[in-house]
């Protein structure tokens, strides 16, 4: 209960002096607005802009007609298509390069130049060929997701342990099984710290994209509030950014411990 | 009768960069059918090599290795291994270890079931069915191990140092149930060692071996009943007879180790 209390302390001591700051006349509302105007806007963002009218649409969909939940669903729906995407990409040919090394020959030095460059760079290359809207936002958050899962799984299916390969064989086990049931499970561990990492990209990439190539998501919001000198509304969108951004993680973390019930470290009752 | 493995002039060379180790040297060793042979040796002198070699992970340089006559190529369920480190898969619980064997066979559903109940009783694990690995103990994993090639009807056990990193409680325990699970299967088994005293409990026959190169130093067969009681007097005789066998190598593995110090 006080570690609680003490997790507060900081938060409420900076918003404090931020409410205070703001409430004297020494900075402008508009570079700095206080808190309680961002908390304003924050519900004014959220909350439904029409009132319930039930001829109109059911009360739910109503309810989250706010104009955040739609951008928060925007960004999320191209960050889970993008990752997907790169998974299912990134996951064979990393299971293959890991597991073969002529494989991993023949693919290795094109990815070696090509992951250097930031997902950020292949926008201008992305607007141009698909122009704008979803597929090019998406394709970079592909491109995002795809080198951190590619890179980790092979690295994963390179170090599973020897011995576990010797006692499949020694079992029976066909390639197929010993490639599903033994190497697979044994680099998930890995695997899913590259998941982590590639979901964390794709989550920068879909704010940046957002703001040059699509006109929706939290990203695009943000940078439409500068146009208009909303302070208020860019730090709301901020918070908002961040919020689904711990959301995504703290998923992908419980995600994490189910799969890896089974893996030393992490307390199984 | 034809023996059940015959290991023929057999000898294995490593060679690591400009290095050459001759790890086996001309072993000759046939093992009859429900025989029970140890491995003793100091480390470093080829036990676990040529436990490989008959198991199939990696053949020998020369010579010839066949099991009930036909000569092995690869790695198979006739030969279950039980290995040191447990080697049981983290990611399936003892269950699913013991099933797996099975699953590969494309056995049904209902009879695997069946199979590994059984045994779940028989090695006393069915408190831990639906654990991971993790969780187990040392014996218990080993357990868990020795199930999973239970499980195959492997005709062969090869085991090695299978219970080098338990207590000596634990370890005598398992010894006892190795036996008694012998006995009842009548298994052949290749067990290393590098214990004296669980070679003498434990065999029908200990085969010393020599350090680099790694040769049959000698072979003694024991006769005595079993279950073995370590501090009869024959136990002991036998005890000190090996001691000195073992001593000579583990001396020659001293002084080589401070000519060329190796990683074993
Ligand atoms: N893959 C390898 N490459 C090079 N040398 C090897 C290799 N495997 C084993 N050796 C060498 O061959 C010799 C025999 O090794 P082996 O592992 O069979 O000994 P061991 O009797 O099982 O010893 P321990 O009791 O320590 O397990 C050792 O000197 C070792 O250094
Ligand atoms: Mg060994």
């Amino acid at each position: 209960m006080f570690e609680t209390l003490q997790g507060f302390l900081v938060p409420i001591v900076l918003l404090a002096l931020w409410q205070w700051l703001s409430t004297q006349a020494i900075v402008n509302p508009q570079i700095l607005p206080a808190p309680t105007a961002v908390l304003a806007k924050w519900w004014e963002y959220l909350k439904p802009q029409e009132l319930f009218d039930p001829a109109q649409s059911s009360y739910l969909a109503w309810l989250f007609s706010g104009e955040l939940i739609r951008d928060a669903y925007a960004s999320l729906y191209r960050v889970v298509v993008g990752f997907l995407v790169g998974a299912v990409l990134a996951l064979p040919l990393g299971l293959m390069m890991g597991a073969n090394d002529r494989i991993y020959k023949l693919f290795n030095p094109l990815i070696q130049v090509f992951r250097p460059i930031p997902p950020i760079a292949f926008i201008p290359l992305s607007i141009l060929w698909f122009g704008l809207g979803n597929p090019p936002a998406i394709f970079l958050i592909v491109i995002g997701a795809f080198f951190p899962i590619l890179m980790n799984t092979i690295a994963g299916v390179r170090h599973v342990d020897g011995i576990y390969i010797r006692a499949a064989r020694s079992l029976g086990a066909s390639q197929t099984t010993m490639f599903l049931r033994v190497m697979l499970p044994a680099a998930t561990p890995y695997i899913l710290t590259g998941a982590r990492i590639g979901v964390g990209t794709a989550f920068i990439v879909v704010i940046v994209a957002e703001m040059i190539a699509v006109n929706n998501g939290l990203g695009y919001r943000i940078l439409e509030a500068r146009e208009f000198f909303w302070s208020d509304k860019i730090i709301a969108g901020m918070f908002s950014i961040g919020l689904l951004g711990l959301a995504i993680d703290t998923g992908m973390n419980r995600l994490n411990n189910y799969l890896l019930k089974w893996h030393r470290g992490i307390e199984s009752n | 009768m034809q023996p059940h493995i015959q290991i023929g002039k057999v000898s294995k060379v490593f060679s690591t960069g400009d290095r050459e180790v001759v790890a086996l040297d001309d072993i000759n060793l046939d093992v009859r059918r429900g025989e029970f042979v140890c491995l003793l040796g100091p480390s470093g002198c080829g036990k676990s090599t040529l436990l490989n070699a008959v198991a199939g992970f990696s053949p020998p340089t020369t010579g010839t290795i066949l099991v009930d006559g036909e000569p092995v190529q690869a790695p198979g369920p006739d030969r279950g291994m039980v290995f040191q480190e447990y080697a049981l898969f983290p990611w399936m619980t003892v269950e699913k270890n013991i099933a797996f064997g099975l699953e590969i066979k494309k056995k049904p559903k209902a009879q695997i079931r069946e199979k590994v109940g059984a045994l779940l009783e028989m090695l006393k694990l069915q408190d831990f069915r639906d654990r991971y690995p993790k969780d187990l103990s040392g014996g218990m994993r080993q357990r868990v191990a020795i199930a999973r090639v239970l499980a195959l009807d492997s005709p062969i056990m090869l085991m090695d140092e299978p219970f080098g990193a338990l207590d000596s409680l634990t370890r005598r325990n398992l010894q006892d149930e190795l036996l008694r699970i012998w006995t009842e299967y009548k298994k052949t088994i290749i067990f290393v060692t590098h214990s004296i005293e669980e070679s003498i409990y434990l065999a029908d026959r200990i085969v010393v071996m020599t350090y680099r190169p790694g040769k049959i130093k000698k072979d003694v067969s024991v006769a005595m009943p079993r279950s073995r009681d370590p501090s009869s007097a024959e136990f002991n005789e036998l005890k000190k007879e090996l001691s000195l066998l073992v001593m000579e190598e583990q001396s020659r593995h001293n002084q080589e180790e401070i000519k060329a110090p190796t990683a074993d």
